[in-house]
């Protein structure tokens, strides 16, 4: 150690030495940097700024005529929305609308309707990657955030109250969906993945409010998932669903085709009488 | 009229002959042993089967579980199914069994009978009316008029426990329609959840059902236990609950609505003022709040007004402030009373 000090030591006054010293020095800042900074960006997952720009390519595609070029909205002659501004939706926004296969709409309607999603998940995660490069918004969620297997019976009865208070009122309390004014409704929401459900909550898709983590928390949406996708493994009574709307439909059901049926069978025992143009044999 | 005597005078009786009833037609069952022992067979089958399906329905209610974790059979609950078709079987089978008997063997000739006179005869009428007038003459309640005047006062008293005990079911409402527990500084946290809110959690768009601090277990009364449970809780939530909502300020047409809010959070009654429904169904784009029960919509961009719907107020309003910490909490208690009108409102 003495040794090595002395030699270098010995080399101090060299006229390379000052370049050495500057060059050790870049480079221990450069490396230093390189260990930390990038690796907090890796922590957030931004994406790469070519998944952007495909994001971009496959958006001027499909959503541009709609949402305009730069995703800046496009608004009709009267000023109503033609196809709203995605700045700020976010990612999550995205990967609901487009996973569900609501967007592409179809056409122009009340509201967009699930159909068969048109991009596969590659593109679909393309296409966040480019809203959310335009303005902060709800990132997609990771998937601890709606990991529904751990859940115990207490929180999953939880999530069933946070479920009757907050989601109940539009989607029933089967989540069988319902309906809303000027012919819009509430979807049924127990064939969406946890995911999604976890993204509309996030989002507000259309006219359903948001439900941010800060008061909603990430646990009580997964709680809520959780009863949801709970109460859709318990078995039917019956066979017939009815809209999930209990007793009325129930009531119309057994009063309709129930009594409806028992009266069409007593109008049929009435109507059918067999005679006989024999004479009864006395003493045969 | 004139032309009245123009008229041909109606027949006294029978117009047209009687016809009679037709000849009586046989059954196969009448004429025939052999279809006569089917239709005995038939019938005596189907009140076996119903017997047997009865046997059923005891066996299908100690072999399959219910509860926590049901027997299932085709994805269906399998007590419900089977207790439902054994039981509804058997008692339909009954039935076939004795339309079948009532169709197939008993007799079945016409016959007529004539209807009497639902009033009974002139003596038995007299009779009673005199036995009655007799009861009058020897109780004396004509006469006696003490007897008679205690005996009213006696029925009346009677009156006495009914009121009390009618008037024990509870004190008079009082006042207590006009208020709910909400009182100035009164965190509004979230239901069920019982977390507090700043406005920062709140986004444009959101909606939180919430409820006075108060509810919260964690809130004991004087005796340490929580002070809201039970039918006390459900009385008080019943006018307390409210819901936050969040818009562009930009959007708010009251102003008065907007100043008692915080940058857009406006905070209004859950409670539908037509029949007092809980109301959330809240449309982020058209700020319009639509009840369940009755279609009542309210606009809350516009101090929650009548836009729709049978209900006849506008949803109150709960005004909102931030409290030293940077919470959402009441400025005061509602300023008019929630839920539906009622008599004394006018």
């Amino acid at each position: 150690m003495r040794l090595l000090s002395e030699k270098i030591s010995q080399k101090r006054r060299s006229r390379f030495a000052g370049p050495v010293v500057l060059l050790i020095g870049l480079l221990l800042t450069g490396g230093l940097y390189a260990a930390f900074a990038p690796a907090n960006a890796d922590n957030n997952s931004g994406p790469s700024a070519d998944e952007v720009a495909k994001g971009r390519a496959l958006f001027q595609v499909g959503c541009a005529s709609c949402h305009g070029a730069n995703a800046e909205g496009i608004l009709t002659k009267r000023g109503n929305n033609y196809g709203p501004s995605l700045v700020g939706v976010g990612a999550a926004a995205v990967h609901f609308q487009v996973s569900t296969g609501r967007m592409p709409m179809a056409q122009a309607g009340t509201q967009a309707l699930r159909k068969k999603p048109v991009y596969n998940d590659e593109e679909i995660s393309q296409l966040a990657a480019f809203v959310q490069s335009l303005g902060p918004g709800p990132a997609i969620p990771s998937e601890s955030d709606y990991d529904i297997s751990n859940l115990s019976a207490e929180e999953i009865a939880e999530g069933g109250e946070f479920f009757r208070t907050n989601c109940t009122a539009c989607h029933n309390f089967a989540g069988h969906g319902g309906a809303m004014p000027n012919g819009r409704f509430a979807p049924k929401i127990y064939n969406d993945t946890p995911q999604q459900i976890f993204e509309a909550m996030l989002t507000g898709p259309q006219q359903m409010p948001i439900f941010s983590n800060e008061v909603l928390s990430a646990k009580d949406k997964a709680e809520i998932i959780g009863y949801v996708k709970n109460l859709n493994k318990q078995p039917q009574y019956g066979g017939f669903g009815l809209g999930g709307l209990g007793p009325v439909a129930e009531g119309t059901f057994a009063w309709l085709v129930g009594i409806g049926g028992l009266v069409i069978v007593a109008i049929w025992i009435a109507a059918h009488s067999t005679r006989s143009s024999k004479k009864k044999k006395v003493d045969a | 009229m004139s032309d009245n005597h123009e008229l041909e005078p109606l027949p006294q009786a029978e117009p047209i002959a009687n016809p009679g009833l037709p000849p009586h037609q046989p059954r196969p069952t009448d004429v025939d042993p052999a279809a006569e022992r089917r239709a005995e067979r038939q019938v005596s089958a189907f009140f076996l089967l119903a017997a047997l399906l009865s046997l059923g329905f005891g066996f299908a209610y100690f072999t399959t579980d219910v509860g926590d974790h049901p027997t299932t059979f085709l994805g269906l609950g399998a007590s419900t199914l089977f207790l439902g078709l054994t039981l509804g079987l058997a008692l339909l089978c009954l039935g076939i069994g004795a339309i079948q008997w009532a169709r197939k063997l008993m007799a079945d000739e016409e016959i007529v009978e004539y209807r009497h006179s639902a009033s009974s005869s002139e003596e038995d009428r007299e009779e009673a009316i005199a036995a009655f007038q007799t009861g009058v003459e020897e109780s004396g309640i004509g006469r006696r008029s003490l007897v008679r005047n205690s005996l009213l006062v006696g029925l009346g008293a009677l009156g006495i426990p009914a009121i009390v005990s009618l008037r024990d079911l509870g004190p008079l409402p009082g006042n207590k329609l006009y208020h709910t527990v909400w009182k100035p500084d009164m965190l509004v946290v979230q239901d069920v959840g019982f977390n507090k809110i700043k406005p920062a959690d709140i986004v444009v768009g959101q909606l939180v059902n919430a409820e006075p601090e108060v509810f919260s277990p964690e809130n004991k009364g004087p005796d340490g236990e929580p002070e809201y449970t039970g039918t006390k809780l459900l009385d008080a939530t019943a006018k307390a609950a409210v819901i936050l909502v969040r818009m562009d300020p930009n959007d708010i047409k009251d102003k008065k609505s907007a100043n008692w809010g915080i940058d857009g959070i406006l905070c209004f009654s859950k409670i539908c003022t037509h029949v007092g429904c809980p109301i959330s169904l809240w449309e982020h784009e058209t700020h319009h709040l639509l009840c369940p029960c009755h279609q009542s919509t309210f606009d809350l961009a516009d101090g929650g007004k009548v836009v729709f719907g049978p209900a006849a107020r506008a949803l109150p309003q709960l005004p909102i402030k931030l409290n030293d910490d940077g919470y959402i909490v009441a400025q005061s208690d509602f300023h008019e009373p929630v839920g539906p009108s009622f008599w004394e409102r006018g």
